[in-house]
C-alpha cells in the first residue's frame, strides 16, 4: 500500500463522482492497492464506498479522475472487458440456471471448450466445498451455500481482482464469522487482489490487510487493522471503529509527544497529540474502554489517574462493563476481563481509575 | 422409539398404546384439531359463497345450457312421432310408401288439435330448413292443407309440395328423428351428410367456418406477437424507471382501458379510413397518389391495428410486474463475468421474463380469439372473426344450435390451448400482476 501514485495494481487517482451535478458523493479519492492485497472499504451507508466499488467494476463512471488497473486506465473500458470478478450483496445467482450452469456462464462467454469448463467448474466448486451441488438450483440452497456458490462463480474464471459488495450481510452471525475466515483464507491462498465493501467494522478488522475508512466521500484513514484500532487519526475513525470514550477539552500546551488538555470540567490530563497542533485548540480526547484500569496492582506507575463515580455495572460473561461518570461524561465505559481478582464495582461508589497517557489520544473536535 | 418420541412431546399430550396422540383431556389430537379448524373452514366457505352462487348461476349454468343446445334436437321427435315409427322400415332410397304418408297425415292432424303455442310444426319447419333450404315452405304450406287431406295421402302430399317427393327430405327427417344430433357440429366443420349418411366436405363455395377459425387463430397470433413486440420494450423501460415516473407512464399504457370502446373505435375510423387523417396526410405531403389511397380499415389491417392497441395493456402489465422483480444485479453480475450486454440480456434477463411473456401471451391470445366488438365495427369482410359469425347466428339467422356448436368449439379450443400451455410451461409460472 501507499498513499497515492501509480505503482499499485489498482489505483484511484484523484477520483470524484457526482450523480446530480450538485453534490460530490466521492471527493478526491486517492487509493493504491497492491497485487494480492485484501483491502476493505469500511464506512457508514452513504459514505461513498459502494460507489467506489461500482466505479471500479465499471457500472458507474468517474466524474473526474482516473482509475488504473495494472497501470492501464480503465475509465472507458466497459464492465464485461475488465475481467474483474464480483460478489453481490444478494449473490445474484441466476435463478433459471443450475449451480453448474451459473459457474459455466463466465467460461462460456469466454468461449472455453466443454472439457476445460467442466474441469474449472469442478475445481471452483471443490474450493468452496460445494462439489456435490452442481445440479441444484440456487433456490434449493441455503443462504450460506448460495454465498459459497457466488464466491465460486466470481473466482471460476480466475480474475486477478475480485470485488465483494457486503457479501455476508444476509447471513446469521455464526455463519458470517465462519465465512469471513473462509473468504480471507481463499483470497490469500489464491493470491487474488480483493476489494471488500462492508459497514461491519468487525468484518473489516478480522479480514483485511488494509482498511480504508470512508466518510463523507473521503478516506478518513487507510491503515492495517491494528493501527486503525489503536492509532485512529481522527475522531470519526476513533468513534466508528470499536468502542470509544471521549472527553472534550482545550489544549493548554503541546510538548513533544505530550499534550496538556484542560477538560471542560477543569481537570487537566496528559494525552498524545494526534491532530491537534497548537495551544488553545478545542480537542476531543479518546480512550479505549479496555485501556482503562481500576485495579491498582495492574496500573503502571506512569498512569494518569482520575476519580470516577460508578453508574452501572454490567456483567457480560467474559468481560465486565462498568459505566462511570468521569469529568462530567456519564457514559464513560471501562471494560475489564473477568479475572479471579477483578472487583465488581457497586453503583454509587467512587473509585480511582487510570490509563497510560499514550492510550489517550487528543483528536480533532468534530464540527 | 415410542419412548424417545414421548420424551420429546409436549407435557400436555400423551400417547396411546397405538401411537395416536391425545390431548390433555384425553380426546384424540386429530379430532381436536379438526374441531379447531372447522370454524376457519366455515368462515372461508362463507366468504366465497356469494361469488360461487353468482358464478354458478350466471356463468357455469348458461355455458352448460349453451353447450347443451349444440346437441339438443327435440323438434322432429316432437312433431312427427308416428312418421318416425313408420320410417323405421324405410330403405332410404326411394320416396316412402303410403303407410309413411298416412302416419305423416296423422302427425299433422294431431298437431293441429294442439293449442296454438304448443304446436310443433313451426319449430320443425325452422329445424328442417337448416338442413334443406326449401323445407320451411313445404311444411308451412302443407300444414295449412293437411287436415283436409283424404287417402291416398301420398298423392295428396306430393300435390301439396314437390319436396315431399324428394328422398333427401325423408333422409333428413329420419336422421334428425333423434333427441340428440351431431348436425350442428358437422355444419360447423364445413361438412354435410351425403345420400349414404356419411360425412363429406361441403362444396368449396359453401365452406366458411374452418377457414374462419384458422383466420381467427392467425389474427390472434399476429395480435399477440405485435403486443409483445410493442409491449416488451415499454415494460422494460417502465421497470427500470423510478417509481414516480413509471406510475406516470403506466397511466399512458392504461389509457386504452379508460376510454370507451366506441370512442376509441371511432378514433380509429377517423384515422384509418380512405379519406381519413393518415391517408390525407400522406397525399397532402405528396408521398402518395390521390388515386392510390390505402384501405386501412374495414379489413384485416383495421382489426389487427385496433385490437393490438386495445390489448396492449394485457401484455404490458404482466411483463412489467415480472420485470419489476428482476433485480439489476443479475445483469451486472453477467457483465462482470464477461458477458457483452446483448449476451447478458439474452441469456440472463430474457429467460427470467418468460413467466411474464407466457402470462401476457396467453391473456392476449385468449381474449383476442373470442373478441367481438372491434372486428364487428372495423373488421369489414376480411377482418371478421369467428365470434362475429357466432353473433350472426345468434341474432340474425337465429340458428342457435349452430351458434352453440361454434361457441363450444371455441371454448374447447381455448381450454386445449391453456392445457397445452400448462403442460409446456406450467400454469403456476403465470404471473398476472
Amino acid at each position: 500500500m501507499s498513499d497515492s501514485g501509480t505503482d499499485g495494481f489498482v489505483v484511484f487517482d484523484r477520483v470524484q463522482k457526482s450523480y446530480d451535478g450538485e453534490t460530490l458523493v466521492v471527493k478526491d479519492l486517492n487509493l493504491s492497492i497492491a497485487k494480492g492485497e485484501f483491502l476493505t472499504m469500511l464506512g457508514p451507508s452513504g459514505s461513498g464506498k459502494t460507489t467506489c466499488l461500482m466505479m471500479l467494476a465499471g457500472f458507474e463512471t468517474a466524474t473526474h479522475g482516473e482509475i488504473l488497473l495494472d497501470r492501464k486506465p480503465i475509465n472507458n473500458i466497459p464492465p464485461h472487458k475488465r475481467g474483474i470478478g464480483m460478489v453481490f450483496q444478494n449473490y445474484a445467482l441466476f435463478p433459471h440456471m443450475t449451480v453448474g450452469e451459473n459457474l459455466s456462464f463466465p467460461l462460456e462467454v469466454r468461449g472455453m471448450g466443454k472439457s476445460v469448463r467442466e474441469q474449472k467448474i469442478k475445481r471452483a466448486l471443490d474450493m468452496v466445498q460445494m462439489g456435490a451441488f452442481a445440479n441444484r438450483r440456487p433456490a434449493q440452497l441455503s443462504g450460506g451455500q448460495q454465498q459459497r456458490i457466488a464466491l465460486a462463480r466470481a473466482l471460476v474464471f480466475e480474475p486477478e481482482v475480485v470485488l465483494m459488495d457486503e457479501p455476508l450481510g444476509a447471513l446469521d452471525k455464526q455463519l458470517r464469522e465462519h465465512m469471513q475466515f473462509e473468504i480471507t483464507h481463499l483470497a490469500h491462498s489464491l493470491g487474488i487482489t480483493t476489494v471488500y465493501v462492508t459497514h461491519d467494522q468487525t468484518e473489516a478488522l478480522t479480514m483485511s490487510d488494509n482498511v480504508a475508512v470512508f466518510d463523507d466521500g473521503r478516506i478518513q484513514q487507510l491503515a492495517p487493522p491494528d493501527v486503525l484500532y489503536e492509532e485512529p487519526q481522527n475522531s470519526f475513525v476513533a468513534q466508528f471503529i470499536g468502542e470509544n470514550n471521549t472527553l472534550d477539552g482545550v489544549v493548554k500546551e503541546i510538548k513533544g509527544d505530550t499534550a496538556l488538555v484542560e477538560l471542560d470540567t477543569g481537570e487537566v490530563i496528559d494525552a498524545r497529540p494526534v491532530n491537534v497542533t497548537r495551544a488553545g485548540e478545542r480537542t476531543r480526547v479518546s480512550i479505549r474502554p479496555e485501556r482503562v484500569e481500576s485495579n491498582k496492582d495492574r496500573l503502571h506507575e506512569d498512569a494518569h489517574t482520575v476519580k470516577a463515580e460508578v453508574m452501572e455495572f454490567i456483567y457480560m460473561g467474559d468481560v465486565f462493563r462498568t459505566r462511570l461518570k468521569v469529568a462530567g461524561n456519564e457514559n464513560f465505559i471501562m471494560k475489564s476481563r473477568n479475572a479471579p481478582d477483578q472487583v465488581r464495582h457497586k453503583p454509587g461508589s467512587v473509585i480511582e481509575i487510570g490509563w497510560m497517557p499514550k492510550d489517550c489520544r487528543a483528536l480533532d473536535m468534530p464540527a | 422409539m415410542a419412548q424417545a418420541d414421548a420424551g420429546a412431546l409436549d407435557q400436555n399430550a400423551s400417547v396411546e398404546p397405538t401411537g395416536r396422540l391425545r390431548t390433555a383431556d384425553g380426546r384424540p389430537l386429530k379430532s381436536a384439531l379438526r374441531r379447531a379448524q372447522r370454524r376457519r373452514k366455515i368462515t372461508a366457505f362463507l366468504l366465497v359463497t356469494p361469488l360461487l352462487v353468482f358464478i354458478l348461476g350466471f356463468f357455469v349454468f348458461p355455458i352448460a345450457q349453451m353447450m347443451w343446445r349444440s346437441v339438443d334436437n327435440p323438434q322432429v321427435v316432437r312433431a312427427l312421432p308416428n312418421t318416425l315409427e313408420a320410417l323405421q322400415t324405410w330403405d332410404g332410397q326411394d320416396v316412402p310408401g303410403e303407410a309413411v304418408f298416412a302416419a305423416l297425415h296423422a302427425d299433422f292432424v294431431a298437431d293441429a288439435e294442439r293449442p296454438r303455442r304448443d304446436q310443433a310444426m313451426g319449430p320443425l319447419a325452422v329445424r328442417l330448413n337448416y338442413e334443406l333450404s326449401a323445407a320451411r315452405g313445404a311444411i308451412s304450406r302443407t300444414s295449412r292443407q293437411a287436415v283436409n287431406f283424404e287417402a291416398p295421402y301420398r298423392e295428396a302430399f306430393l300435390d301439396s309440395h314437390r319436396l315431399w317427393g324428394q328422398p333427401e327430405l325423408w333422409r333428413i327427417i329420419k336422421r334428425e328423428g333423434r333427441p340428440l344430433t351431431s348436425a350442428y357440429y358437422v355444419a360447423a366443420l364445413d361438412r354435410e351428410f351425403d345420400a349414404d349418411g356419411s360425412i363429406v366436405r361441403r362444396d368449396e363455395n359453401r365452406r366458411i367456418y374452418v377457414q374462419l377459425f384458422i383466420r381467427t387463430i392467425l389474427m390472434s397470433v399476429a395480435i399477440t406477437f405485435l403486443t409483445f413486440v410493442l409491449g416488451f420494450p415499454i415494460a422494460y423501460y417502465l421497470s427500470i424507471l423510478p417509481m414516480r415516473y413509471s406510475s406516470l407512464l403506466m397511466i399512458c399504457v392504461l389509457l386504452p382501458f379508460w376510454t370507451s370502446l366506441l370512442v376509441r373505435t371511432s378514433a380509429w375510423i377517423v384515422l384509418l379510413q380512405q379519406q381519413g387523417v393518415i391517408n390525407s396526410s400522406l397525399v397532402g405531403l405528396g408521398l402518395m397518389d390521390d388515386a392510390n389511397r390505402v384501405q386501412m380499415i374495414y379489413n384485416m389491417t383495421g382489426t389487427i391495428v385496433a385490437m393490438t392497441h386495445i390489448l396492449l395493456p394485457f401484455m404490458v402489465l404482466p411483463l412489467y410486474s415480472v420485470m419489476r422483480t428482476i433485480p439489476p444485479s443479475y445483469m451486472r453480475a453477467a457483465k462482470s463475468m464477461g458477458a457483452t450486454p446483448s449476451t447478458a440480456f439474452r441469456r440472463v434477463y430474457f429467460p427470467q421474463t418468460l413467466p411474464g411473456i407466457g402470462a401476457g401471451g396467453v391473456l392476449v391470445f385468449i381474449i383476442s380469439i373470442g373478441y367481438y366488438i372491434t372486428p364487428a365495427l372495423v373488421g369489414g369482410q376480411s377482418g371478421r372473426m369467428i365470434s362475429n359469425e357466432i353473433a350472426r347466428h345468434m341474432q340474425q339467422s337465429l340458428n342457435w344450435g349452430l351458434a352453440a356448436a361454434l361457441g363450444t368449439m371455441l371454448l374447447v379450443g381455448v381450454l386445449v390451448l391453456y392445457w397445452l400451455y400448462n403442460r409446456l410451461v406450467g400454469a403456476d409460472s403465470l404471473k398476472l400482476g
